[in-house]
């Protein structure tokens, strides 16, 4: 911003939304962390622990709603600040979904610690980290206004995709195995897509970058992944959605 | 509906939305001075015929020197001097020969304070015809009718026409003068901050009266409220220190303005 507004509690509250923003990525990030920790490790404490700390990522989105709201009625907002405060509503809609997906994640690891462990499962940590650094790339950019590194996280989601399919695939063998496999491994299939949909909410909140910045959606920077999709979409189901 | 955006004169960015009926008025390089100031530099711009066109800007900013300029109200203060052109389809209204009473009955104006004059609502709404010499008397109460139901007025003051103007609140005073800026059949309606003496209700009224106007004339307004120039026009105008920063599509301007000094003002950080 070159200067701040006339109205100065204006000012205190953009800066208010934007640290309420900022807290509520970051425990939905944390959540999604200790959520897929807690699935590696089979951990069933750590798990009821992020159920339960779900309350908290609640509690910050209605925050931010009431606070849109007020702004909404009370400043009118036009221009930037109208993307701003838009965004926010929407990217705190996003990170709500996140923390929802983390307490899937922690959900479907209780039931899935009743069984025995699935032997190999070797891509399980590596989709973990990944969609646990596009969540934080994504917040970063989003916070800093920086529409490069939001694009960049937003073309890793194919990334994120093939390693979903990969997953899915491998737990397609096991199944076949073994039928006894069936349960934990379907378990383990709804924590993979629950990891796969964190993308796609990442994905959402870079293209809420681009409209803060820019004004507008993304059409022209599509091509690869759109391009992508519809291959994908044309193998026939190849990959479970 | 929005034309490319393609810098010009001055650095203005335009982006401006294209009617259907082409252009009106077309004002080119046009600068202002009163004695030695200078209070407009080289403005460029297009309006659009039946759209409505807002000009808003900081005050000192010039937009009502610019809305003046169209009727040549401005001839009115000493030592005021202009270059460029203005044309009103084709014609160019600074021509020495021009006409500066026809031209005004083109262009009706209303002011910022209601300003009936001190006459019965019937006679002020027929003032322009009064002034042309018609004394047709079912003309007249046509265009009387006509004009006050234009102007959303007509139910009010139909069974007062004949009691003074003076009587009515301040917001039927304003919709009377839009009655009787329009009773002259203007091309074009100029109006300088015409809300901005009245109550919320009579604002939304003469707001609701202006949406229903456009079309059939081609609105100017000067506003201050930022948020009134996004809900009734089709295009603003951003001025800043005599010039035009910003000229397009209302909805750009209130959402992604494209210049930095028309974003800052409309956020309210500066003006």
């Amino acid at each position: 911003m070159s200067q701040g507004h006339t109205v100065r509690k204006y000012d205190e509250d953009l800066k208010e939304l934007n640290n309420l923003l900022a807290r509520m990525g970051g425990l939905a990030e944390a959540q999604l962390k200790t959520a897929v920790e807690s699935t590696v490790r089979r951990d069933t404490d750590l798990a009821a622990q992020t159920i339960e700390n779900d309350d908290l990522i609640d509690e910050l989105e209605l925050q931010i709603d009431d606070l849109v709201v007020r702004l909404l009625a009370l400043r009118q907002p036009v221009a930037t600040d109208l993307r701003e405060i838009v965004s926010a509503l929407k990217v705190s809609d996003e990170l709500e979904r996140v923390a929802d997906c983390a307490t899937n994640i922690a959900k479907r690891t209780i039931r899935l610690n009743e069984h025995p462990s699935i032997k190999g499962l070797s891509s399980l940590p590596r989709l973990a980290e990944v969609s646990q650094r596009m969540v934080k790339d994504v917040l970063d950019a989003y916070l800093e206004k920086d529409v490069d590194k939001a694009m960049d996280v937003w073309h890793r989601d194919d990334q994120l995709d093939a390693l979903h399919t990969g997953l899915f695939r491998e737990l397609l063998t096991y199944m076949l195995e073994d039928p006894r496999n069936i349960t934990p491994c379907t378990h383990m299939l709804f924590i993979s897509k629950n990891i796969e949909r964190i993308g796609d909410h990442a994905t959402n909140i870079a293209e809420m970058c681009h409209y803060l910045v820019h004004g507008g959606p993304m059409r022209d920077s599509r091509p690869r992944s759109a391009q992508n999709r519809r291959n994908a979409n044309k193998d026939g189901g190849g990959s479970p959605s | 509906m929005t034309s490319a955006s393609t810098p010009a004169n001055g650095g203005t960015i335009y982006h401006v939305k294209k009617g259907d009926r082409g252009t009106i008025l077309d004002i080119a390089e046009f600068c202002l001075w009163y004695g030695a100031a200078q209070a407009l530099f080289g403005v460029e711009m297009v309006v659009e015929r039946g759209l409505v066109t807002a000009l808003i800007g900081p005050s000192g900013c010039g937009k009502s020197t610019l809305l003046r300029s169209l009727n040549r109200m401005n001839d009115l203060i000493d030592g005021m001097t202009i270059s460029g052109n203005v044309t009103l389809d084709n014609n160019n209204i600074y021509d020495p020969r021009a006409d500066v009473i026809a031209l005004r009955k083109r262009m009706g104006m209303v002011f910022q304070k209601p300003n009936p004059f001190p006459m019965s609502i019937f006679e002020n709404v027929i003032y322009p015809l009064r002034v042309d010499g018609v004394r047709n008397k079912r003309l007249l109460e046509e265009t009387a009718e006509r004009s006050l139901k234009s102007a959303a007025l007509w139910d009010e003051a139909k069974d007062r026409l004949h009691q003074s103007a003076l009587g009515l609140s301040g917001g039927q005073q304003q919709r009377l003068c839009i009655a009787r800026a329009i009773a002259g059949d203007p091309e074009v309606l100029l109006m300088d901050e015409p809300c901005s003496a009245l109550d919320p209700i009579s604002t939304a009224r003469v707001e609701e009266l202006i949406d229903e106007l456009s079309g059939q004339y081609t609105i100017i307004i000067v506003t201050h409220n930022m948020q009134q120039a996004a809900r009734v026009s089709d295009n603003t105008a951003f001025m800043y220190l005599g010039k035009l920063i910003e000229y397009g599509d209302t909805d750009e301007i209130f959402t992604n303005p494209k210049s930095r000094q028309t974003q800052d003002y409309v956020t309210g950080r500066f003006g």
